[in-house]
């Protein structure tokens, strides 16, 4: 075990990936020579060649088509999109493409391409460097989607990404990546001695579907992903309610039976996401578990969100969900 | 099948961290290059332009051919002003960040003469449609720097209200529209808007830039396309400043060249030295000739190197050699419009020192003024209510309902 932070656990994925396998192809926006604008691919060019890890041009949706192409082709590529802000000019050959493309073969072609993405706000990054796009792929049929949170499920996270068959959009919570965020951005704690952020030098797989339980209580049931994890963590602490808080990692296909049996537990839910509300992936959670849980429930499912506005830049933390408004919502939960 | 070594082409900088740039001299002097008749040419007319290179100043500092737009003296002067004035501007906004009071910033160093000279050879009715390379642009349409700076700040006092990071500017006064982060997007969008002065029949041109890297974005090739098909008055620009972030500009085109990607387009097209006022004033005013006349848009590349740092998040150190922008043929913009002015006996040494220190003191006073509306490590910021106003024209109920909802957590 070594403590490291997101950046490099991320790293040491893709360090293992191309090592194991051949046909693993790295690629992205100053990801080659420089090593990426947030370090993630530090020394992976160096290592395993040029035509391993390399630049690309300034085109998402250029890396999406080559990559779309590639997979076809028997490789394995892991693109980076910058910011999943700059997601969107690619967003038609994910969508159209990418994601259907074994459907519409009848099987006989798929592309098995992972799409890294620092996404989320907290940077002062204003509206284009702080979105947090994920339900804009959760309603995609064809896509996996991911969202990591801590050095170890990040590595964890993205090794199965890359294996998987299956196109992968792996969402990175850019805030966490030098360590966790508890919601007062005067505090930056690093990831030093975080137990999330001891990991194992060598391969090993989160699997995708399977939810973590962050913590463990019996009296209501948090659900979030990314940076909020902390954020929630933070809030359960300072409101003192036993809560199991489940990180969901996976949000398709994500897992139901973890969220159910927690719920058929402490009959009380607050689900928590900084993308906006109206259509986020927390409206589909929220259904389903009515659907599943509709006669354990001992109150209305809470939603936590951003705000459904743009991301702003100096007045970010009055859009970002704090401890308070969560702690607040779980606090609504115990008197419903 | 035999497996074959691999062999993807990649492409590489020409210099990196610790090797010595030397870039070879150009072979293109002033005087080489015909002016034709912007209202009447081809396209074809202007492929000696778009692989040569449109320059007025030569190495003596004396303008010379047929481009030279014979500007008198003080048009000259006006132009070295505004270049001091962003350069000491950008210094200053640099300071800010490094000491907390801005959040991020972006520089113009060493294509201070792109917007500026572009925008001073344009109509004050035409449309600018920038990148955050071009903030220039608005000194020279008159903007008063203490609302620039309150922007950067994003105090109470910024007029779009800290809903962007700094330089993404909009001064709608000056008819600059709001710059935008996502690279490429104003560029088939300046079609659009040059489009419906066509509608209008009104005397109207947009110019607008994109940045070698960015030109790899489907935006670029939707505006050569529709400018080409529709006539468009607009002015195409591609600030090759041959780097984006650490990529360098052989990423975008595959080692070829710039300018002349217009060619095939029906476009006319020119390549011109950016560090030269005189030059790029001149072609951006022959380009405007040419809008303006109905005949169609121009696509020029503007030859420049990004002297400093892609941005207050880079350190350029990482991937070129740190003093590689000395060694740039095209020299320096600031330094060759103020030789030149002192070779025609315009200018002299002590007067721009003079220029300098006034200016200096202009941007600290302003730098002042802006503070004293709030400064990012302290605040005042613009009111929260400021996240979901102007959504919408109206504000419907659901945000409605959350703006009251985020009231009650604030009050509560
Ligand atoms: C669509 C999109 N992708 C990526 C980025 C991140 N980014 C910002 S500027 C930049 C490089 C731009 O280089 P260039 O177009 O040459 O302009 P320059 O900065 O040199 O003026 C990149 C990759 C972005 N802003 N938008
Ligand atoms: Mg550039």
């Amino acid at each position: 075990m070594v403590n490291m932070n997101m950046i490099q656990s991320l790293n040491n994925a893709l360090d293992i990936m191309l090592e194991n396998d051949d046909e693993v192809i790295v690629f992205g926006e100053d990801i080659g020579y420089f090593g990426g604008v947030f370090r993630t691919t530090d020394g992976l060019q160096a290592k395993h060649g040029e035509h391993r890890v390399f630049d690309s041009p300034l085109s998402e949706g250029g890396i999406l088509s080559a990559a779309f192409g590639m997979g076809l082709n028997g490789l394995r590529p892991v693109v980076e999109i910058q910011f999943a802000d700059y997601i969107f000019p690619a967003y038609d050959q994910i969508v159209n493409e990418l994601a259907k493309i074994r459907h519409r073969s009848g099987g006989e072609y798929w592309s098995p391409v992972t799409v890294r993405t620092p996404a989320g706000g907290g940077i002062r990054g204003g509206h284009h460097h702080s979105q947090s796009p994920e339900s804009q792929f959760t309603h995609t049929p064809g896509l996996k989607v991911v969202y990591c949170s801590t050095p170890y499920n990040a590595k964890g996270l993205l090794i199965s990404a890359v294996e998987s068959n299956d196109p992968v959009i792996f969402f990175e919570p850019k805030r966490c990546y030098r360590g966790p965020f508890y919601g007062d951005p005067h505090n930056v704690p690093t990831w030093e001695g975080h137990p999330e952020a001891e990991v194992p030098e060598a391969h090993y797989t989160v699997p995708l579907g399977e939810a973590r339980l962050a913590m463990e209580g019996d009296e209501c049931t948090v659900i979030s992903w990314g940076t909020m994890v902390h954020v929630c963590e933070q809030a359960i602490k300072d409101i003192g309610v036993s809560c199991d808080l489940i990180d969901l990692q996976t949000l398709v296909p994500w897992d139901r039976e973890a969220v159910v049996k927690s719920i058929e537990k402490t009959g009380r839910c607050v689900i928590v996401h900084e993308a906006p509300k109206t259509s986020g992936f927390g409206a589909e959670m929220a259904a389903s578990i009515q659907e599943r849980c509709f006669y354990h429930l001992e109150s209305p499912i809470e939603r936590v969100t951003g705000w459904d506005t743009p991301f702003p830049h100096t007045t970010e933390w009055d859009y970002m969900p704090g401890p308070s408004r969560i702690a607040a919502a779980i606090h609504r939960t115990q008197v419903g | 099948m035999a497996k074959k070594k691999p062999s993807l082409n990649i492409p590489d900088a020409p210099y990196r961290p610790g090797d010595e740039a030397s870039f070879e001299t150009w072979p293109w002097q002033p005087g080489d290059l015909e002016m034709p008749d912007p209202k009447k040419c081809s396209s074809e007319d202007t492929v000696p332009h778009a692989v040569g290179l449109v320059r007025v100043l030569g190495e003596d500092n004396k303008a010379s051919g047929e481009w030279n737009p014979e500007l008198d003296a003080d048009e000259l002067r006006q132009g070295l002003e505004h270049m001091v004035r962003l350069r000491i501007f950008d210094d200053r906004m640099m300071k800010m960040q490094r000491t907390g009071k801005l959040s991020f910033y972006m520089r113009s160093f060493g294509e201070e003469c792109v917007a500026i000279a572009q925008t001073m050879a344009l109509e004050t009715q035409d449309w600018i449609f920038p990148t955050y390379r071009q903030p220039g642009a608005q000194f020279v349409r008159g903007r008063d720097m203490v609302s620039m700076i309150c922007h950067c700040i994003g105090n109470v006092e910024d007029n779009i209200k800290g809903r962007q990071m700094p330089v993404h500017y909009s001064y709608r006064d000056g008819r600059f529209i709001s710059v935008s982060s996502p690279v490429g997007t104003q560029f088939s969008q300046a079609v659009g808007v040059a489009m419906a002065s066509q509608y209008k029949g009104l005397d109207e041109v947009t110019i607008t830039w994109i940045g070698d890297g960015a030109s790899a974005e489907g935006d670029y090739h939707y505006a050569l396309n529709f400018a080409s098909v529709y006539k468009a008055p607009v002015i195409l620009n591609v600030v090759n400043n041959q780097w984006a972030i650490s990529t360098h500009a052989n990423f975008a085109t595959g080692e070829g060249e710039f300018a002349s990607r217009g060619l095939p387009y029906g476009l006319a097209s020119i390549r011109v030295d950016g560090n030269d006022f005189l030059a790029l004033y001149s072609v951006t005013k022959w380009a405007r000739k040419r809008a303006a006349a109905g005949v169609g848009a121009t696509h020029i590349e503007v030859l420049t190197y990004r002297a400093g740092a892609h941005s207050s998040s880079d350190d350029p150190s990482r991937y070129r050699p740190s003093d590689e922008h000395t060694k740039w043929p095209g020299g320096d913009p600031v330094e060759r419009l103020r030789d030149h002015l002192i070779e025609i006996g315009e200018w002299s040494e002590e007067r721009h020192t003079e220029l300098e220190e006034r200016i200096d003191k202009e941007v600290m006073s302003a730098y002042k003024e802006a503070v004293s509306h709030g400064d990012l490590a302290t605040g005042p910021y613009p009111s929260s209510d400021t996240i979901f106003t102007e959504v919408y024209q109206e504000m419907p109920w659901h945000l409605e309902e959350q703006f009251n909802e985020m009231k009650e957590e604030s009050d509560g």
